[in-house]
């Protein structure tokens, strides 16, 4: 039978991940001396499954692997081996390379087998030198087929239970019979009385003769499940010397079964040569099996690549309910056309309002619904923190105990693959930076182990995730000449604390005495907030000297919809991300100054804010270009706020974002598109790159052409 | 069409055992670990049970006891899945009344092979 085994293999890769995520927060809950049963248990089982797996799907090097790890849980879970520290840590790192493995195979990639041969090294020394079993080389390893017939007597004498444990001996005679030529004597001289006879027992015991090619072994091999619940004596008692010589190649089998009825014909009659023959075409169909795999291998290669990791595990209620809104849907649209055919009266035009309601809350209902199917819950990405957590603390030689509160939060599958990054710097920085060693913790009178909070919740439509440590927080002086150090603020600007947290956001700044390998070098929290602000999300600090820091951030559920002030440009529609919006304002013309060239600047408390006409940068003719006539929105992007000046603010909703680079192409200053109401398209404004369209920034500097110190201004 | 139960925790396997013997003509139902194995036995009848050893909440050797402690299994070929080739495990499954073992790994033409010798 050809069945493609690689029709299996995502359903194995994707079983392997989570097995191998399991054994990884197993593992990371471990701790030696203290271990339960059910934990090293599941360890084990994850192992075995992917070993098990991997062996019959083909995937050698990890199945290899996996064996010496299994071996090594096998003896910890019997107790025949005490697990130590050492032990976790190679499990952890077995854990990284098996995944490393399955990545590369997945990706149809030639894995690298150095750090597995490494670590199975180490493995096997641990095992005290013991062999690795060959077990699976053995189970692949071809039959020897000596083509030299014997003839061995075969005595099968059952016990009486042999029928309850399964066993059928008419399958295992005509498995026999298979082999060669078979002569069959029964013996029923042990049939007792019909009183004392037990109709659920075996009475009967057979003595055979059989002429075959094969060795003992595949005799045994047949009565290898009752070798214990039968005697069984097997003897060779003579054979016949063969002329055909062996044919061990399959070149020669495929010629050999190519003509096996001519064969049968000249000798006919011979069960030897049908056995014979019937193997050739065994091995024949076994090489057209292989040939065809390879064949299909090929073929799937490009669509599996394709494909790729794209596919998002769905649960089955939320199918549910979704399957059960579109059949509402279909009950309103139905009930609607209904009332389209029907004579438009008074009654009728009532029911026909009640129904477009209807179908507003179902269409909400459905957009919902289909919204939280890219939901999943943040633990995804909680999940890898307790390892990191343990890595690092073991380096910096600190005592950390993880947190993690609001596993289950939900959260749109693409803002959590961007939002892995962002967090794993914030909390490696507060493992880094903010907890102090366990000696300055007792010092201060503190626990000596530092407590590292996640803790993630739903606030409106955004999503709030905070990173908490109990460490000795940020170091509002240090921060400070730092900045005047590096010329972000002046020596004699007075700022709040609050303000002064805020610097260690702006680009190329670093308070740590000297860059460690941990929280990386460089790179700093700049970028973190810039990523986080590319999913139209915002991130802050709060931090206690001595007590302890929160950043905090804050996302939208969803990349797929935003919520959004609609303002009106001419007669055009636009679209401002509410979350970028500071404030809305008519401006005071007494305020407005005039720098550079023809720039207009607000001062706003302050603050001077440049402004932008929308309708300029966008080329509309016929909005209103007087700025006492006007509204100003102030909106905030990459810590720089400007103003973008508007004919009117209309209404704020959410809207869905289509890609403008899919339908259309790329377009600077606006992030995507949506249809509103009334049909019209609607674009969003992206303001970052609006900044960088409008000519603001200073070429071959951070900073806009704007500069803060207002006497430089002159009165417009 | 023979009705064959397929017990294993990986879904991988349990879809290779259970294609692998659909396309070979039986009639096959799938379960993910002894408990749910135990009560689709109880609720239907099955010609032969295939499972794995190692499983969560209940495993291959202690299904294979339960199963064979029901009258209408007292029969019934009960084939244990296993990597684990030493000879404990065999005879522990042998000792709960298993029929027979099939070596993990395997290809469907080794599992066809092997079940052969219980169940036609």
């Amino acid at each position: 039978m050809s069945i493609d085994l690689s029709q299996f293999f995502d359903v194995f890769f994707e079983e392997s991940f989570e097995g191998l995520d399991a054994m990884e927060a197993e593992l990371l809950n471990l701790e030696p001396g203290k271990e339960d049963s059910e934990t090293i248990n599941t360890i084990f089982r994850a192992a075995h499954s992917i070993k098990g797996g991997s062996g019959t799907f083909g995937f050698v090097s990890v199945s290899d692997f996996t064996h010496v790890l299994e071996t090594l849980l096998d003896q910890i879970r019997d107790g025949q081996r005490v697990l130590t520290a050492e032990h976790v840590n190679l499990l952890l790192k077995s854990v990284d390379c098996v995944r490393a493995l399955l990545s590369a195979l997945q990706a149809e990639e030639e894995p690298d087998l150095s750090e597995a041969q490494a670590l199975k090294a180490r493995f096997e020394a641990i095992l005290g030198g013991e062999e690795p079993s060959s077990e699976s080389a053995e189970a692949a390893a071809p039959e020897v087929e000596t083509l030299q017939s014997t003839t061995y007597q075969i005595e099968f004498k059952p016990e009486p239970h042999l029928f309850k444990t399964g066993n059928e001996p008419l399958y295992m005679f005509s498995e026999l019979a298979e082999l060669g030529e078979l002569e069959v004597s029964a013996f029923h001289d042990a049939i007792p009385d019909f009183l004392a006879f037990d109709p659920e027992d075996c009475f009967l015991h057979w003595r055979f003769f059989l002429t075959t090619t094969r060795e003992e072994q595949a005799i045994a091999e047949i009565f290898e499940w009752v070798e214990d619940d039968a005697e069984i004596k097997i003897e060779a008692c003579g054979g016949l010397f063969d002329d055909e010589p062996a044919q061990p190649q399959a070149a020669q089998v495929t010629e050999q079964a190519a003509t096996p009825s001519a064969d049968v014909a000249t000798e006919s009659g011979t069960v030897k040569q049908d056995a014979e023959a019937e193997q050739a075409q065994q091995t024949l169909e076994a090489v057209q099996q292989k040939v065809e795999t390879v064949k299909n291998i090929k073929s799937e290669s490009r669509k599996s690549n394709d494909s790729g990791a794209t596919s998002i595990r769905v649960g089955i209620d939320k199918v549910d309910s979704l399957i059960n809104m579109v059949g509402e849907l279909v009950i309103t649209q139905a009930m609607l056309s209904q009332i389209g055919d029907q004579e438009i009266t008074e009654s009728s035009i009532a029911a026909l309002q009640e129904g477009l309601t209807q179908l507003a809350h179902n269409t909400r209902d459905l957009q919902e619904n289909v919204m939280r199917i890219r939901m999943l819950p943040i633990s995804f990405v909680f999940s890898r923190f307790p390892r990191l957590v343990r890595d690092t603390s073991q380096k910096l030689n600190k005592q950390v105990e993880l947190k993690l509160v609001g596993e289950q939060t939900e959260l749109d599958k693409t803002v959590m693959e961007k939002l892995s990054d962002p967090m794993v710097h914030l909390v490696r920085n507060s493992l880094d930076h903010g907890l102090e060693t366990p000696e300055e913790r007792i010092a201060n009178g503190k626990d000596p182990v530092g407590t590292v909070t996640l803790n993630a919740f739903h606030q409106g439509g955004n999503i709030v995730i905070e990173i908490m440590d109990d460490g000795k927080g940020l170091d509002t002086e240090k921060i400070r000449s730092k900045a005047i150090a590096n010329g972000l603020i002046q020596e004699a600007d007075e700022l709040s604390v609050e303000e002064i947290n805020e610097l260690i956001f702006m680009p190329g700044f670093s308070t740590a005495d000297s860059v460690s390998d941990i929280s990386g070098r460089g790179v700093g929290m700049d970028v973190v907030r810039r990523n986080i602000q590319a999913l139209n999300g915002s991130v802050e600090v709060t931090s206690k000297q001595g007590v302890g820091s929160t950043f905090t951030i804050r996302l939208p559920l969803t990349l797929a919809i935003l919520d959004g002030q609609l303002v009106q440009v001419a007669q055009h529609t636009y679209i401002i991300p509410l979350i970028s919006i500071v404030e809305s304002l008519q401006i005071d013309i007494s305020k407005v100054s005039k720098v550079g060239k023809g720039l207009e600047v607000l001062r706003l408390r302050d603050e001077y804010i440049p402004i932008l006409r929308l309708y300029g940068i966008f080329s509309h003719q016929g909005a209103r270009e007087e700025l006492d006539k006007t509204l100003l929105v102030v909106v905030e992007s990459d810590n720089y706020k400007i103003g973008l000046l508007v004919d009117d603010l209309l209404a704020q909703q959410q809207v869905v974002i289509k890609s403008l680079e899919a339908n259309y192409q790329k377009v600077d200053g606006i992030s995507g598109a949506t249809i509103l109401g009334d049909g019209t398209v609607s674009l969003i404004i992206d303001i970052s790159g609006l900044i960088k369209l409008s000519g603001l920034r200073r070429p071959g500097s951070t900073e806009l052409l704007v500069d803060l110190k207002g006497e430089e201004a002159e009165p417009a | 069409m023979k009705k064959i139960l397929a017990v294993d925790d990986s879904a991988s396997m349990r879809q290779m055992v259970g294609f692998t013997l659909k396309k070979a003509g039986f009639d096959v139902t799938e379960a993910k670990d002894g408990s749910e194995a135990l009560n689709l036995a109880k609720q239907q009848g099955f010609d032969a049970v295939i499972s794995d050893v190692n499983m969560p909440v209940m495993d291959g050797i202690t299904l294979i006891r339960e199963l064979r402690n029901l009258p209408n299994y007292k029969f019934t070929p009960l084939l244990m899945l296993t990597t684990e080739s030493g000879l404990d495990k065999k005879s522990e499954g042998k000792a709960a009344g298993a029929t027979g073992w099939i070596v993990k790994p395997f290809n469907p033409d080794q599992l066809l092979a092997v079940l052969k010798k219980v169940i036609r």
